[in-house]
């Protein structure tokens, strides 16, 4: 459970880090180091040369400009979690990282490195999904901004270039007055979900939802939006009838089997989850004063 | 490749200085090179939280973190959580009254973990108490006696500060 040898490297700016990342073959970004430390003590992961960007300057902060939330890379997750701000703009992202892992890995865990990670079932790649953001990448080469769907590229991999870093994520938060859930089955808290959803609805003048999203992580390589769920809701009463159709939708998406879970099982979490998360977003957009 | 780096930190209020290689985790530094055996590894991989550390006053893993990346921070470990005097810590003399620990492995990386939930949260609720606890696995006892000692702890250290 020791990595193997590694040459170590601490740049202090994202040109250099950058720059060591063009030199070197076989090299690795250090974010949080919650996923990769534990794939290197296993040695799954032996790279020659780790540049940390825990000492590069400015690659972390959350920041509120106009509609937009944008957060620097390094950002550590307890950071968002215990962000009065964020709980006010965008309070599903707090529901969302409390489960994410636990307390000591959110402390050192980075936004930039989850989204890098890009487990299947990774609460913050749902975020994403959720609020279709755009994510920021930097290399020698320039500046460069890819949607969530074009940055998402496959399983556990994201489609930057070997020079580029990703420098933050920016998402445009719902209006105030909006109804969030954010719900997900693991076997153990903290663990990975099976199956997570994050739900936003947002309710007009005469209490019909104007506005539905709806992401699903868990179903297969990337978390997908269930668009067809997300269709059925918009222009219709927030009830339960509504809610049960919009499910059952969500549960037909396609669903992978592993040696634990089936396909079915899947399925069955992302209608009940649905469900669930749609009722209590509803709920809860309900209780607020409308923008 | 195993080039040798220096490491200069401060842990429990004393400031240290080694070599070490860049591979070393900062729970094998703490043990091997500074000889706190206080803080315990158990699964090396992040999963048990046995080797819980403060660093600046954060609860991280320190299996999960490399010592060079250390450098220049300040370490509590569970040998610094007593008073210089040597007067148990508010949440260690509630962990004997209240016999929250078995065979002791998982107790240090718990009393750093409730260290800090207690310093931010005077007042945690039992949920919020068990939803920190999920970071730290016990393999003895459960975790009631432990949750009941964090609640008796931080009702004294209420007690002791004066205002809720």
């Amino acid at each position: 459970m020791k990595p193997a040898a590694f040459a170590y490297h601490d740049p202090t700016s994202l040109a250099e880090a950058s720059a060591l990342l063009a030199r070197h073959e076989n090299a690795r970004l250090l974010a949080g180091g919650q996923s990769l430390i534990p794939m290197m003590n296993f040695r799954y992961v032996t790279p020659d040369h780790l540049i940390d960007l825990n000492t590069v300057a400015g690659l972390s902060g959350i920041h509120a400009s106009g509609e937009t939330l944008r957060l620097g890379a390094m950002t550590r997750q307890r950071e968002v979690e215990f962000s009065a701000e964020i709980g006010r703009a965008c309070p599903i992202l707090i529901e969302a990282l409390a489960q994410v892992g636990h307390r000591q890995t959110r402390n050192r865990g980075t936004i930039g490195g989850s989204l890098c990670h890009l487990d299947p079932a990774a609460e913050l790649a749902n975020i994403a999904a959720l609020h279709d953001a755009t994510l920021e990448a930097e290399s020698a080469r320039g500046r460069r901004r890819l949607g969530f769907a074009e940055f998402a590229h496959g399983y556990m991999t994201h489609a930057l270039a070997q020079d580029e870093i990703l420098t933050a994520i920016a998402l445009e938060p719902w209006p105030r007055g909006h109804g969030y859930a954010f719900l997900e089955l693991a076997r153990r808290h903290g663990d990975f979900a099976i199956v997570a959803v994050g739900a936003l609805l947002a309710l007009d003048a005469r209490g019909n939802i104007a506005r539905a999203a709806l992401a699903i992580s868990g179903l297969g390589a990337l978390p997908v939006r269930a668009t067809k769920a997300q269709d059925l809701l918009r222009g219709a009463k927030p009830t339960r009838e509504s809610f049960l159709a919009a499910a059952a939708e969500a549960g037909k998406l396609d669903a992978m089997s592993d040696a634990y879970v089936s396909a079915a099982y899947r399925q069955h979490l992302a209608r009940t989850l649905t469900q669930r998360a749609l009722e209590r977003a509803a709920q809860r957009a309900a209780e607020q004063p409308r923008a | 490749m195993s080039e040798i780096r220096r490491v200069a930190v401060t842990v429990n209020g004393k400031a240290y200085e080694r070599s070490v290689e860049p591979r070393m985790s900062l729970g094998d530094f703490l043990r091997h090179e500074l000889e706190l055996t206080g803080t315990h590894l158990g699964c090396e991989h992040g999963v048990c939280g046995a080797c819980t550390v403060l660093v600046n006053g954060l609860s991280v893993r320190a299996c999960l973190m490399l010592a060079v990346q250390a450098q220049g921070q300040e370490i509590t470990t569970v040998e610094g959580l007593a008073r210089a005097d040597g007067a148990l810590s508010p949440l260690q003399q509630a962990f004997w009254e209240k016999h929250a620990l078995q065979c002791g492995f998982c107790t240090p990386g718990i009393l750093c973990t409730l260290t800090e939930l207690l310093r931010d949260n005077p007042d945690p609720s039992e949920a919020e108490i068990r939803a920190t606890l999920s970071g730290n696995i016990c393999r003895c006892t459960g975790y009631q006696a432990i949750v009941d000692a964090t609640l008796l702890a931080a009702e004294r250290m209420r007690g002791e500060g004066g205002a809720r």
